[in-house]
């Protein structure tokens, strides 16, 4: 579950780690462990994924337990353990969005990007995976693509094509 | 044209910003709230709304406000609960996308109400745009005098912070949240002690819905009395209603509680009715917990009445024939939707959004979901019906949180209600790949006219 894949760079950049002081300062003196969730989604919107050695750091810089981190880190869905594709469309797979055809989008993005769930396409592009419901039922079929978690509703085959094509034309500008 | 209290200026070009909804009268509460009322008369008058939780539990937001304990020098915190993962619901995205200030304004007056001087909203973290959009909100009051030190001049301080949880539906039960917040797995905790006791960071703490905190502020602007008198029954106000699936115009429309439920699908100012032509099977009233309801038992109770859109009509009949108004996620079936796939997308579900602390829950979702799996695929065998319903029976009541039970209802009234249609999938294993059991007498008989 864990990979211990070294990520660069190996240590935090400063900005990072400034955007980590202005986290922690919600909460109450000595409950910095609370600023995790947050962090973590700092550090992934970085780096594209967690690595240990980032999850180390993290507990270094909260003063607490590197297992406080790996259990968090594991059990939240968001977080991902090892590095995906740039953009990463993550589409509800959950029952109201298969009432409006998700289930035929997500086999249609398969085919369109020609790599399994999770898998990463030899570009190192694209990723996909079927999440849960993410609270858009009336707007399905939906998916979001982190890190900024931008949200496409109301999917059709044509939208993904036009999707994949900008994005593709934006890598290559 | 049904009352709007949350949505009523949601048309208004800009109501997302702070000057656009000050304009149309927002914030008014505050002022009336600090300046007038004090603490134990906002209690007081949300109590006499009769306002009842939001999220789906439908417990009293006063009486809940009412068992904060206050002890000396011990602070105490407001919660806002927005990790709204629901499946059929996404009132409180569109709420907090639209007219994020109705949330900040209705966090401001109940953590004045119940003396907390830091609170938070816990926001999913797959919604970041409407993290954003809070944040701004924020900022936005804070520089208007809303927020921060000294509010209005009253003395009263008030900081609020969004907290991004990480992508897991046990979150939204309350002491789950808590432990989230704290920055810890989303395990949810024995209770008692309950947060109104030992909460965040073990203080007094109230946890509410986003739309339950809206809704105080309609409660401070019109009194409670006059709130109490929208709606029928014990079911008080107004209510975000999140329409899904095959319908004509899905959204989120705010009802005053009362409404029939057949308005509520075929009228044009609602759902639309069955999108393509087609005919209603079955409905999901409350979010995918709830117990699913064939066409004819959601339009009507068992006795024959209409059935209304409220906490308690919703319910009549129990679990036999009845359901519940829940959270508000109203997901709604054609006659070509397959029961048996759609029970076993949600038993994948809460098999997937299990904590694995409870072994009933962690076990049972699972031991569902492969019954369900065989039962869709043409493997299935006429035992796997009582062998769901068994399962179901011993996860229910035997769990910590109700997650456990939210897992078992989905399956138990699936079976209940649509028994014939699991026999086919045993019987015409092969068949039910080919083609879905169709209407079959679900809507026998079919009440509703196709116009109203």
């Amino acid at each position: 579950m864990l990979s211990i894949h070294k990520n660069e760079p190996t240590a935090f950049e400063e900005d990072l780690i400034k955007e980590f002081d202005g986290i922690v300062q919600r909460y109450p003196e000595g409950r910095q462990k609370s600023a995790l969730l947050p962090v973590l989604h700092a550090v992934q919107a970085r780096y594209g994924w967690l690595s240990v050695d980032a999850m180390d750091q993290v507990a270094a810089y909260l003063h607490i337990e590197p297992i406080e981190v790996y259990e968090v880190a594991t059990f939240y869905t968001m977080f991902f353990l090892r590095p995906q594709g740039k953009y990463v469309f993550e589409i509800c797979r959950t029952g109201p969005c298969c009432l409006v055809g998700a289930e035929s989008i997500m086999a249609y993005l398969e085919k369109r990007l020609g790599v399994k769930e999770n898998e990463v396409t030899s570009n190192g592009l694209f990723s996909w995976r079927g999440i849960e419901c993410i609270a858009a039922c009336g707007m399905g079929p939906v998916l979001q693509i982190g890190p900024e978690y931008t949200f496409y509703e109301n999917l059709t085959e044509e939208r993904i094509d036009t999707l994949i094509n900008e994005l593709e034309a934006k890598e290559k500008a | 044209m049904a009352r709007k209290l949350l949505l009523e200026h949601i048309h208004v070009p800009g109501i997302n910003t702070f000057a656009v909804y000050r304009q149309q009268g927002g914030y008014r509460a505050v002022e009336k709230a600090l300046k007038e009322l004090g603490p134990d008369a906002i209690v007081e008058e949300v109590k006499k709304s009769g306002l009842r939780g939001r999220g789906g539990a439908g417990f009293p937001t006063g009486m809940k406000w009412s068992f904060l304990a206050k002890p000396e020098g011990v602070p105490r915190y407001l919660v806002c609960n927005a990790d709204e993962s629901e499946p059929g619901t996404f009132k409180d995205r569109f709420l907090m996308t639209h007219i994020p200030h109705a949330l900040i304004e209705g966090m401001i007056v109940a953590s004045y109400a119940l003396g907390a001087n830091t609170s938070y909203i816990y926001v999913r973290g797959e919604m970041m745009p409407q993290i954003r959009i809070l944040e701004k909100a924020i900022a936005e009051a804070k520089a208007a005098g809303f927020l921060g030190k000294n509010i209005l001049g009253s003395g009263y301080d008030l900081e609020l912070y969004v907290h991004p949880g990480g992508g897991a539906y046990i979150c939204g039960e309350e002491t789950a949240l808590l432990e989230s917040l704290e920055g810890k797995r989303g395990n949810p905790r024995i209770k008692p002690p309950f947060p109104a006791v030992a909460g965040l960071y073990n203080c007094p703490t109230v946890v509410n819905n986003v739309e339950s905190i809206a809704a105080t502020v309609p409660v401070i602007n019109l009194g409670g009395e006059e709130y109490a008198k929208i709606g029928v029954e014990r079911s008080t106000g107004t209510k975000l209603i999140s329409a899904s699936g095959n319908i004509n115009k899905p959204g989120v429309y705010e009802i005053e509680l009362g409404l029939p439920v057949e308005e509520f699908i075929y009228s044009d100012e609602y759902c639309g009715g069955i999108a393509n032509g087609k005919r209603l099977k079955a409905v999901v009233a409350g979010g995918s917990s709830v117990p699913i309801l064939p066409a004819n038992l959601i339009l009507k109770t068992a006795k024959g009445e209409h059935r209304l859109m409220t906490y308690e009509s919703l319910s009549d009949g129990g679990f036999a024939t009845g359901t519940m108004l829940g959270s508000g996620g109203f997901i709604v079936f054609d006659e070509d939707q397959c029961i048996v796939r759609n029970t076993w997308n949600f038993a994948r579900f809460y098999h997937h959004e299990s904590c694995g602390q409870c072994s009933p829950c962690r076990e049972g979702t699972g031991w569902m979901e492969k019954v369900l799996h065989r039962l869709e695929h043409g493997h299935g065998q006429f035992s796997d019906l009582d062998l769901l319903v068994d399962v179901s029976k011993k996860i229910e009541g035997n769990t910590i949180c109700p997650l456990g039970d939210a897992a078992a209802w989905p399956v138990a009234s699936a079976i209940r209600h649509f028994r014939d249609e699991f026999e086919w999938h045993v019987t015409h294993g092969e068949e039910a790949q080919t083609r879905n059991y169709g209407l079959a007498h679900y809507a026998d008989p079919l009440v509703m006219s196709e116009k109203l």
